[in-house]
């Protein structure tokens, strides 16, 4: 099967538009360099002929802006969503966040994205051009000339642990359905329960103690899609703009985390995004693996319809003393 | 809390008003006694707490919280304990995943009958968060100048 | 001019840090990041640090004053305390070139006592740039990377450093400075200078502009129609905004601590919904209309205000960090390219 690429999607976002399907078509665009892709909404078959593309720095989940573009208007929205993003896109709809019918989801295979973080450790700074097959990197540095590096070797943390590579809903799917992936992304979870209560503690401080409190990992969930986030209330008691005696930041951090454990679909944008390299995906995960063991397997977003387990129960569940327990010893 | 140079924990107990409220009053009725530094905060019902509330309880200076409701099944409400024990299973773990001492943290279910259990549960909570200490891991500073 | 060797340097971070506290960019597993000195610690060869040198006169949090509440009696505290003196060591043009920005707004009447006891006391040592990045865009602003500026500049070659001192302050720390350095030839750079302007030209933004911009265009741009397109996917976060140099919109909070009231001021980002926030609400109320303001801050009303003078400095880092890619080097392109249009 061919991997998806630019020409393919620009083919399919312009024919959209030109039989009408939708009247605007929520893709990538170009940036200044190869790697700084911005999302984008795209009107007319001009622009994303001119400005349209798909590759390796594609790594945005088009899911969230959905809840907002669906409010402009009546026409159809055309969205390409990456297997994780569909996930996202069946959470968003079992908590009602768009209207289906004004959504044209097409879904496209995905084999993971480059991390341009971690292309920039190995070839360095300067980078002027970026290009892949698909198993290579030919990056051209300004410094020292031209590398070529595995692909494999700069794809994305949340890539690496992928968790599913099928798309879970769409109205046209481009290459292959795809399979959910046995992954070992709870590894990392499982090695910070097995440190000391000190070690767990100290590599905790240590990291949230870099968060700047942008609030880009809480912008850019697909599952924080409150109309006025409590943080930003000042009428809530707990609007707190900044970072403050490393109290404010970890409250921020586990609200966060709490408010969409059972609904966090693992896509790892908040990592992504993170400008101080906070691992943030690291509470989702440690919830949703709680989740698994404490209440059996859940995926949220797997399905449309499915009873997040935060508001569910059964008269059997494990008490919170005994959880607490488990949920630092039950390292598989 | 250090009072006149003596650490005494400062316990933030939640109680839901149908049953462990009441099962705190019986400890009183029945001269049971349990640490004076136990500070009681009635709610509706055990799920009325919200995550944030035990952190806040936290940065204002608490060493220990415990909630505490109705035994599951007998909730006034029918089930709002049910969600309290999932809540609280997944919020105490994260915080034992932050490296927050586990024993500063429970739940209990204590009934409107259950006075002495209160009266117990109360005493062996605080002297478990006293062996540990002042809280230093969910502290905020500001609020200790 | 006056030289060292670069084996030495630690000798001259321990003769500097003597007297005061010294901060050096050092490495972190996430890039480079400024630092406090302590034996061991080594400079780092990164480009530039993840956040930027505004921290240390513009810190995101500090204490304006306390009041204390026993009975009917408020006792007011004045939490400032002086600024002891410390230097910062390997700061870049750009960084640099955003004290001047953040000067004009905070020494400025009504001037800010807290910023002023900072800047006072603070010591800043520049670094030149030998290897720009990509993502700079310093020379859009005339700010030349090899003659960095401010209290003492540094170039640093393949075996040793320089020093160049451009104020008194910085004429007194060399002076301080000449046990464990040695006198040097100004010319001594003047290879690595002309090398830096070099590469300076073949950066992929040097020929970004600023000349579209600038002093008495907010009629031109306001209405625009382009804000719209660029500002569609904004998040909404202040990652460009806390990583930048040279924002420097902040609030005013208190803290009830249960004791007392802390008021405080912390950094805060034009991109946010509660951003100015007044009794009859909002005034930006879209996206859009936040965004624009943002990038009409530092291309229109700033230079408005400034004798011409913008407020970005092209140090690129919203360039690497705005988490949609979206930057003012886009803003920039898309409007300016309108006219040819």
């Amino acid at each position: 099967m061919q991997k998806i690429n630019s020409t393919m999607l620009i083919e399919k976002a312009a024919q959209l538009l030109e039989n009408g399907t939708a009247d605007r078509v929520l893709g990538w665009k170009k940036g200044e360099f190869d790697y700084d892709i911005t999302p984008a909404v795209f009107n007319s078959v001009d622009q994303i002929k001119k400005e349209f593309v798909f590759g390796d720095f594609c790594g945005a989940n088009l899911s969230k802006y959905l809840v907002k573009e669906t409010r402009k208007g009546d026409g159809k929205v055309a969205v390409f969503l990456k297997p994780c993003d569909t996930y996202s896109f069946n959470q968003l709809l079992t908590e009602k966040r768009f209207d289906r019918e004004k959504v044209y989801a097409v879904g496209i295979s995905c084999e993971g994205m480059a991390d341009i973080f971690k292309v920039k450790q190995i070839a360095g700074d300067g980078i002027v051009s970026v290009s892949s097959d698909g198993e290579n990197v030919k990056v051209e540095t300004l410094y020292d000339g031209e590398k070529t590096i595995k692909l494999s070797d700069v794809i994305a943390e949340r890539c690496i642990n992928c968790k599913s590579r099928k798309c879970v809903a769409y109205d046209e799917l481009m290459g292959e359905e795809g399979e959910i992936i046995d992954s070992d992304r709870f590894d990392m979870v499982s090695k910070i329960e097995s440190m000391s209560e000190d070690e767990r503690f100290g590599f905790w401080q240590n990291e949230l103690s870099k968060c700047i409190r942008c609030n880009a990992c809480r912008n850019v969930c697909p599952a924080c899609t409150c109309e006025k986030c409590v943080f930003d209330n000042p009428d809530s008691c707990a609007q707190n703009k900044a970072p403050a005696d490393s109290f404010e930041e970890k409250m921020f951090h586990i609200i966060r985390a709490f408010h969409v454990a059972g609904r966090c679909t693992d896509c790892g944008e908040c990592s992504r995004v993170c400008p101080q390299n906070i691992p943030l995906h690291l509470l989702n995960r440690k919830f949703i693996k709680d989740i698994d063991t404490f209440y059996g397997e859940y995926q949220a977003g797997a399905q449309v319809g499915s009873r997040a387990p935060l508001v569910d129960y059964t008269e059997g569940d494990i008490e919170p003393g005994e959880a607490v327990m488990k949920g630092e010893s039950e390292n598989a | 809390m250090q009072i006149n140079g003596e650490f005494k924990p400062l316990i933030v107990a939640f109680c839901c008003n149908w049953c462990s409220y009441a099962g705190a009053d019986l400890a009183g009725n029945n001269r049971l006694a349990y640490p004076e530094n136990v500070k009681i905060i009635k709610v509706p019902c055990s799920c009325r707490v919200n995550p944030m509330f035990i952190l806040r309880a936290f940065q204002r200076g608490a060493d220990g919280v415990i909630i505490c409701g109705c035994h599951p099944g007998d909730c006034h409400y029918t089930s709002g304990n049910y969600y309290t024990r999932r809540r609280m299973s997944l919020l105490f773990s994260m915080l034992n995943f932050l490296g927050i001492e586990k024993e500063r943290t429970r739940v209990e279910w204590v009934s409107a009958a259950e006075g002495a259990k209160f009266a117990a549960t109360m005493n062996e909570f605080t002297e478990a968060v006293a062996a540990l200490g002042e809280n230093k891991r969910l502290e905020d500073l500001r609020c200790k100048r | 001019m006056r030289k060292c060797s670069l084996q030495n340097l630690e000798t001259v971070f321990e003769k500097i840090s003597e007297s005061m506290t010294l901060y050096i960019p050092a490495d972190t597993k996430d890039g480079a990041d400024f630092t406090k000195w302590t034996k061991g610690v080594q400079m780092s060869q990164a480009l530039n640090t993840n956040r930027s040198a505004k921290d240390f006169f513009f810190p995101q949090t500090e204490d304006l004053v306390e009041f204390k509440t026993e009975g009917k009696n408020i006792e007011v505290i004045d939490t400032r305390k002086e600024s002891e003196d410390f230097a910062v060591f390997g700061v870049r043009a750009c960084d640099v070139k955003s004290f001047d920005i953040l000067d004009r707004v905070f020494l400025t009447e009504p001037y800010d006592s807290y910023y002023a006891t900072r800047r006072e006391h603070g010591v800043i040592f520049s670094l030149a740039c030998t290897r720009p990045a990509e993502t700079c865009f310093c020379g859009t602003f005339g700010i030349n990377p090899a003659e960095p500026g401010a209290d003492v500049s540094m170039w640093k070659t393949d075996s040793e450093m320089f020093f160049e001192a451009n104020t008194e302050k910085g004429k007194e720390i060399l002076k301080k400075l000449e046990s464990v350095t040695q006198s040097a030839d100004a010319s001594d750079v003047d290879g690595q200078k002309k090398k830096t302007g070099e590469i300076m030209k073949k950066l992929p933004l040097s020929d970004l502009s600023a000349e579209k911009f600038g002093k008495g265009m907010t009629s031109k741009y306001f209405d625009s129609p382009k804000w719209r397109e660029l500002s569609a996917t904004c998040i909404g976060c202040g990652t460009c905004t806390f990583v930048c140099p040279t924002c420097q919109c902040y609030d005013i909070k208190d803290f009830n601590s249960g004791k007392g009231v802390i008021r405080y001021r912390c950094w805060d980002s034009c991109m946010y919904s509660d951003f100015t926030k007044m009794a009859h609400g909002n005034s930006r109320n879209s996206q859009t209309e936040r965004f624009r303001q943002r990038f009409m801050h530092k291309l229109v009303y700033y230079p408005d205000n400034n004798d011409g003078m913008f407020s970005c400095v092209g140090c690129g880092r919203c360039l690497n960090k705005c988490p949609i890619s979206m930057n003012i080097v886009k803003v920039m392109k898309t409007l300016g390219g309108e006219d040819n249009e």
